[in-house]
């Protein structure tokens, strides 16, 4: 990087100065964006919006929150949502035992605070004087969006998964999302020191809002195609061969036009790479795929499809990777 | 705030005509997206604006499709301007408008026409087109009026004059050239409105269509629009299972749930810091649909299905049945296959029996009455006609009183009720609701109410 010396921020803006520059930057810790998303990236900093990503399981919606954070050499902060989860959970909290402690330990004190004065209202009056000090930010525990908030330099937020949250919960992230602070009732707005990079995934279970949905960048992640898929396996496994990986991604790329339950997505062909690595493969043959497949199928029933059919499958994968059949 | 240029602004248009939902916000987003990434790059400019206006699947397909039609109209144009004026886009459609216009002024259409000037022409066109108004185009009977507009508008007389006073002069090949040249630019004319109306009124037409549709009789549908038809009911119904599906418990204000409060504040030795209120739950409605699937009435009952199948958020359990001259338990045929294809297996399994209402509700009773309950509404969809078999109200009556409630909807109007061999006034006093159900429109209100009322 160029500008180590320079503050943090402005290296941020620096890295994502082009979306050229995004690309290979992200390139670089080992995500090959396709040129959507890196113009989504690109967007998303200088539009300061939040981007939702869909797309089915394991393109990689998670692993682009984590590529930008590497590549930015941000903290990342992760939020998993689940069904029931809170303001108190995901916001901040009191830190409740702390303020029973202190107080309990400056029960003796009060003593002396207030020992001089004769009435109550005057005692009152001199408590007021000390502020509202069991509701201030030492007793403020925060949560994972006030840290990404309060984060020096920037942040990125990943607010994982957000379909499988309460509607309620979206509706009270509209806040962060369009305006980059929150409320707290006793402490007043808190706004970011940086604009955190948020990304919020969904696994499309349900339907978001239209207000989430306005709010956001809208990114969908599809299957890549046999070019970018083998330049990723190619950044991921780099132990493979030429010819093993784009016979694999051919193969892989055939298998989703099959009608199958789930249809393997990215992540799967990696593992299958790696797998294959191991095995000291050099090239497809069906006995070993068909010993391999449950790594890439995960259900019974896509696994006998794919079986009936294995023999044509790498047949014309081999013709498509350029290979003697 | 920034302004959205001349161009994004018409697109914007454009996309909300194809059924984009693109709020002002959203418009707002793009222009200031657009100002980021410039209009330089036509593969980034799409891949902006898709980032931005579309937000399901549906509508990246509708966008791409969209973007394709209106950025390809101005390619003669770029290729004219290289972008050496930052302030004028090169997408700009007419961009470097007024130039070929007839009057005043500029070079003439005669002129451009016998040069082949087509960058000139085809931006001319482009200014004429927007100032005869073609983003309001709406139905193709419009297509002729709206290209004559166009070339009118370009000055298509003065070149008929000029041909006229070229072939008086005896230049017969100029003019024959120039013939040429307006056949040719009729042509183009008539193309670009053609375009013009796909990209602005074909979200119009649809429009008209789902109205009409909405309120067809569905056992009048033609095939060609049950595909619409689905997808009409489906937004219905997710529309209302959106609206009913979240509220699940009322708080009860001002009254303390003490059990709940000390256990919430255990943590702090008992002390109440936090108070809980008593709630009332919302019970999601439990729902029995019996449908006659025999005859007129099996359309009306596959729309009915498909449409509470598609609640199935907002409802808390839904078993169905279809009965023509016996009655079976047809849930599970729904749940584990598509719509379309339960329906037609249904339907072969007992479809199509002439109907025996009677014979049908005690199979009902043997097998399924004990599951009926008092939160459970049944809804029973048939004419009521049971070909002069015993209609059996002993049992609607009984079910009555167990039930929570019992609506019968008929596809027949009000008037057809009671007459020949329909039953429907016997069976009438002992439902909480009858009534006529034939389009969408009236499936709609029966569903809502049925779900308002659990609310």
């Amino acid at each position: 990087m160029p500008d180590a010396g320079v503050a943090p921020a402005g290296s941020v803006a620096h890295k994502l100065a082009s979306i050229e520059a995004v690309e290979q930057g992200l390139a670089s810790v080992g995500y090959i964006p396709s040129r959507q998303i890196s113009t989504a990236v690109y967007l998303a900093q200088h539009l300061e919006k939040p981007i939702l990503v869909e797309g089915p399981a394991g393109v990689g919606k998670t692993e682009l929150a984590k590529s930008v954070a590497a590549f930015l050499d941000l903290t990342l902060i992760r939020m998993q949502c689940y069904e029931g989860l809170d303001e108190s959970k995901a916001l901040y909290e009191w830190k409740y035992g702390k303020q029973l402690l202190y107080t309990q330990i400056l029960k003796d004190k009060i003593g002396d605070v207030i020992g001089a004065t004769e009435s109550l209202p005057a005692a009152l009056t001199k408590l007021h004087a000390f502020g509202d000090i069991f509701f201030s930010e030492q007793f403020l525990e925060p949560r994972p969006l006030l840290r990404a908030l309060q984060q020096p330099g920037g942040a990125v937020l990943l607010i994982d998964e957000i379909d499988k949250s309460d509607q309620e919960f979206e509706a009270f992230l509209l806040e962060i999302l369009s305006d980059y602070q929150v409320t707290i009732p006793e402490i007043g707005s808190i706004h970011a020191l940086q604009t955190p990079i948020v990304m919020l995934t969904s696994n499309s279970t349900r339907d978001l809002g239209d207000a989430l949905k306005r709010r956001c960048l809208h990114l969908h992640i599809g299957f890549p195609d046999a070019k970018l898929e083998g330049r990723i396996i190619e950044s991921r496994v780099p132990g493979i061969e030429t010819s093993l990986r784009r016979e694999l991604v051919a193969f892989v790329q055939q298998l989703r036009t099959l009608d199958l339950k789930k249809v393997p997505s990215v992540s799967e062909t990696i593992d299958w790479a790696r797998v294959l690595v191991l095995l000291h493969a050099a090239a497809l043959d069906t006995d070993m795929v068909h010993d391999t497949l449950n790594v890439l199928l995960k259900f019974e029933a896509d696994i006998e499809v794919a079986n009936k059919q294995l023999a044509t499958l790498t047949q014309k994968a081999r013709q498509e990777a350029g290979l003697p059949g | 705030m920034t302004v959205a240029s001349e161009p994004l602004r018409q697109f914007l248009q454009a996309a909300r005509s194809v059924g984009i939902r693109v709020s002002a916000a959203e418009g707002i987003d793009a222009a200031r997206a657009v100002q980021v990434v410039g209009y330089a790059d036509r593969t980034v400019l799409k891949d902006t604006l898709g980032l931005v206006l579309a937000k399901t699947p549906d509508e990246k397909n509708l966008f791409d499709e969209c973007f394709d039609l209106y950025f390809r109209r101005d390619q003669l144009a770029q290729d004219e301007e290289p972008g050496t004026n930052p302030q004028a886009p090169v997408i700009t459609p007419g961009g470097f408008g007024g130039e070929g216009m007839g009057g005043g002024g500029g070079r003439s259409l005669s002129q451009m026409l016998l040069d082949d000037d087509r960058a000139g022409l085809s931006a001319a066109m482009e200014e004429a087109a927007r100032e005869s108004g073609i983003q309001n185009i709406r139905f193709f009977t419009q297509k002729n009026l709206y290209a004559r507009r166009i070339l009118d508008r370009m000055g298509l007389r003065q070149v008929e004059r000029d041909m006229e006073a070229k072939r008086r002069e005896g230049d017969q090949a100029t003019a024959d050239r120039l013939e040429n040249r307006v056949e040719a630019l009729r042509d183009q004319a008539r193309d670009l409105v053609e375009r013009n109306l796909l990209l602005f009124a074909r979200g119009e037409t649809e429009k008209f269509r789902e109205e009409l549709l909405k309120s067809a009789r569905l056992s009048n549908l033609e095939r060609r629009d049950l595909d619409r038809m689905r997808i009409l009911v489906r937004a219905m119904a997710k529309r209302l299972a959106a609206r009913y599906a979240k509220t699940r418990r009322r708080r009860l204000r001002g009254q303390l749930d003490v059990r709940r409060t000390m256990r919430r504040n255990m943590g702090w030795g008992g002390v109440p810091f936090v108070t809980v209120w008593k709630q009332k739950r919302i019970e999601k409605p439990r729902v029995m649909v019996l449908c006659d699937v025999s005859g007129s009435v099996a359309a009306m009952a596959q729309f009915l299905l498909m449409f509470l199948y598609a609640l199935n958020e907002a409802l808390k359990d839904i078993r169905s049945f279809a009965f023509a001259s016996s009655l079976m338990e047809v849930s599970d045929i729904l749940e584990s296959e598509p719509i379309e294809a339960a329906i037609a297996r249904i339907m072969q399994a007992i479809g199509f029996g002439s109907s025996n209402y009677g014979n049908s509700l005690a199979d009902f009773e043997d097998g399924w009455e004990r599951y009926v309950s008092n939160k459970t509404t049944i809804i029973i969809l048939g004419d009521a006609r049971g070909n002069r078999t015993d209609p059996r109200t002993d049992i609607v009556q009984r079910l009555s009183q167990r039930a929570k409630r019992i609506i019968w909807l008929n596809p027949e109007y009000r008037s057809a009720w009671g007459t020949g061999d329909s039953d429907m006034f016997r069976y009438a006093p002992y439902c909480n609701v009858v009534t006529v159900c034939n389009t969408l429109r009236h499936l709609e209100r029966v569903v809502t109410d049925l779900l308002k009322d659990a609310a």
